[in-house]
């Protein structure tokens, strides 16, 4: 297996405030991986460095071996490397179908020869068909063929982070970093979504998950890396993960109920 | 309707000379609406469709205007260090061309300088320019003729093999062309924004991040709507020096931005036929109340009725018309619709 993504050693700090110090780890093609942590953890400010909206202050992120240091978001994206957003995942004044359709921007690139040119002479025909026949298949797929011609605002909470998705799948990723995807969906539209992602990685697409819906990553990811306050402190399969101490010191604090059990335990050991 | 309204329109204005008769003082106020609409429009496709406010918009229209006059008058220019520049008189339609890319060219730098920050910056970059274009034009007067102003413009001739020349000196010539070039630039507007260019744009103006995570290059296509934009406004430009055969730097007057942007803004942004209709009814309001009052008065009507207008539809007449009419419509509007996801 080769690794598609290496974040190797980077670092992020807003002045004085360290986001991300010295994170390294590799994501080999066809894995589903989470990225998990506590609520500040850097997870976000990762993957806002992995996919250019942020630059890091030391360190690299390579895709397909190509550096991404210096390349604007647009550019990451036409390398094959997607993402979607946490809150706004939608164009809100739009209908889902056109969202798509915006969402398609690079396919209908290679359709045109001159686009500027071609959209003025009209020549844009042929390519405007196939555009919509590929928006509307896409649709289909991440069932959202009956909310097509509805306004995207208008859509729950849980059917616009769908419409993220088809974005993200309308750019043809090798590629998918999903933020918080499943955030302010109900059980049974989450069980969906996890058969959603094993889909799109039978299609040969590579995921990396942020996630706080704990159950659903154990269920869906074949591994975890973990990040607490900017450091990698776990990294394994999801039953190594689950037991691991110092994941467990992360998420439940010291002094917590984990601790005080250790202490009862050792106390009844004395007794 | 949303077809037909515009078609409705344009063969509405192809006949309407016919029912003014001759009277020079309308055909005038039409042309010069005419004129001013073009430059709205072009102002819409970055105010409206990217939602950059161009507040110098003028200085494209000046631009314009000065190229056209310059390349069709001649010019015998000392630039300094022993150089002249010298430029024989071209025919006026190689001016009108002329004007367009130049302005154009003026709309790339601009966009490439500006829109690294966009936003406020953007509006301060594009005053900025307006200004000192206008103080060039005012001061550099070998060239430019400063305040005693460029005369004797040559009105543009059209020329087609087989059919003849003509001179278009009339105002009802005149007419007629900014009627075409209006409805050509129309015509460049929709299809740009119907299609993946103008998806394009929406995408940038409605979720910045969102666009550009499925791979919209957002400096390329700010550049390209600011040249197109620039280019129209430097060929209104340049139709109203060939029209008025007269112009001084006051062309780059403030004020004609602001009048666009009201032209825009009271029509509704964003949409095709906004500026038209905006420009229409704000290029022809000092026509129809010049019997009534004195013009300090007409000012303070003006922005009333801009007041009211955004009053009554926030997004402009277009939109808030064609809301209305929808509404219409779908009436009787269901109740409860199937979807729960849809009531929130």
């Amino acid at each position: 297996m080769s690794a598609i993504l290496s974040v190797e050693h980077v670092g992020v700090r807003f002045g004085g405030l360290v986001a991300i110090a010295d994170l390294h780890f590799d994501v080999q093609a066809g894995e589903i991986v989470s990225l998990i942590g506590p609520n500040g953890a850097g997870k976000t400010t990762a993957f806002n460095v992995m996919t250019g909206f942020l630059k890091p202050n030391q360190g690299d992120v390579r895709f397909r071996g190509t550096s991404l240091r210096d390349l604007p978001p647009h550019a990451i994206t036409r390398l094959g490397l997607a993402r979607t957003f946490q809150r706004t995942s939608v164009f809100p004044d739009d209908t889902v179908f056109d969202n798509v359709m915006i969402g398609l921007h690079q396919m209908g690139a290679a359709l045109d020869r001159v686009p500027v040119f071609d959209a003025l002479l009209g020549r844009s025909g042929a390519g405007e068909r196939q555009l919509r026949a590929r928006a509307e298949a896409l649709l289909d797929w991440v069932g959202l063929a009956a909310r097509a011609h509805e306004k995207a605002s208008s859509l729950a909470y849980g059917e616009q982070r769908l419409v993220g998705v088809a974005l993200a799948l309308a750019t043809e990723p090798a590629m998918l970093l999903l933020d918080e995807p499943v955030s302010g969906m109900n059980a049974s539209e989450t069980r969906v979504f996890v058969r959603l992602i094993r889909q799109i990685r039978e299609r040969g697409v590579t995921i990396l998950l942020v996630e706080h819906d704990m159950p659903m990553v154990m269920e869906v990811s074949d591994r975890i890396v973990v990040l607490n306050y900017g450091r990698l402190i776990a990294e394994g399969p999801p039953d190594r993960i689950r037991t691991d101490p110092a994941v467990i010191e992360a998420y439940l604090g010291q002094g917590s109920a984990a601790r005080q059990a250790a202490a009862a335990v050792q106390e009844a050991a004395h007794a | 309707m949303n077809r037909l309204f515009p078609l409705a329109l344009l063969a509405g204005l192809v006949v309407l000379p016919l029912g003014l008769g001759t009277n020079p003082y309308l055909l005038n106020a039409l042309i010069v609406t005419g004129i001013l609409t073009i430059g709205a429009m072009s102002l819409n496709l970055l105010l409206g469709f990217t939602g950059q406010l161009s507040l110098g918009h003028i200085a494209f229209f000046g631009i314009g205007a000065y190229v056209s006059a310059l390349t069709s008058l001649g010019f015998d220019v000392d630039l300094g260090f022993g150089l002249r520049a010298v430029h024989e008189p071209w025919p006026a339609w190689g001016g009108f061309l002329l004007a367009t890319v130049a302005a154009g060219g003026c709309g790339y730098l601009i966009g490439r300088l500006s829109f690294r920050v966009r936003g406020a910056y953007f509006v301060i970059v594009t005053i900025s320019f307006a200004e000192v274009v206008r103080l060039v034009a005012l001061n550099w007067v070998e060239l430019t003729q400063g305040p005693l102003a460029l005369t004797n413009i040559p009105a543009i001739t059209l020329g087609l093999p087989g059919l003849g020349i003509w001179t278009l000196k009339t105002k009802l010539q005149n007419y007629y062309l900014v009627l075409t070039v209006g409805t050509l630039c129309y015509g460049v507007i929709a299809r740009l924004v119907g299609g993946r260019f103008g998806r394009a744009m929406r995408g940038l103006k409605e979720n910045e991040s969102l666009a550009l995570s499925v791979g919209i290059n957002a400096t390329r296509t700010l550049t390209v709507a600011a040249v197109i934009s620039a280019a129209m406004a430097g060929a209104a430009g340049s139709l109203y020096a060939h029209y008025l055969r007269i112009i001084d730097p006051d062309v780059f007057l403030f004020a004609t931005t602001v009048t666009m942007v009201i032209m825009v803004v009271a029509g509704g942004k964003g949409t095709l036929m906004g500026p038209v209709v905006g420009g229409l009814i704000f290029g022809l309001l000092p026509v129809a109340l010049r019997p009534v009052m004195a013009p300090e008065a007409q000012w303070i009507v003006y922005g009333l009725v801009l007041i009211v207008i955004l009053f009554v539809m926030p997004r402009g007449i277009v939109p808030g018309l064609s809301a209305l009419l929808s509404r219409r419509q779908a009436r009787p509007a269901p109740v409860l619709e199937v979807n729960p996801a849809v009531q929130r």
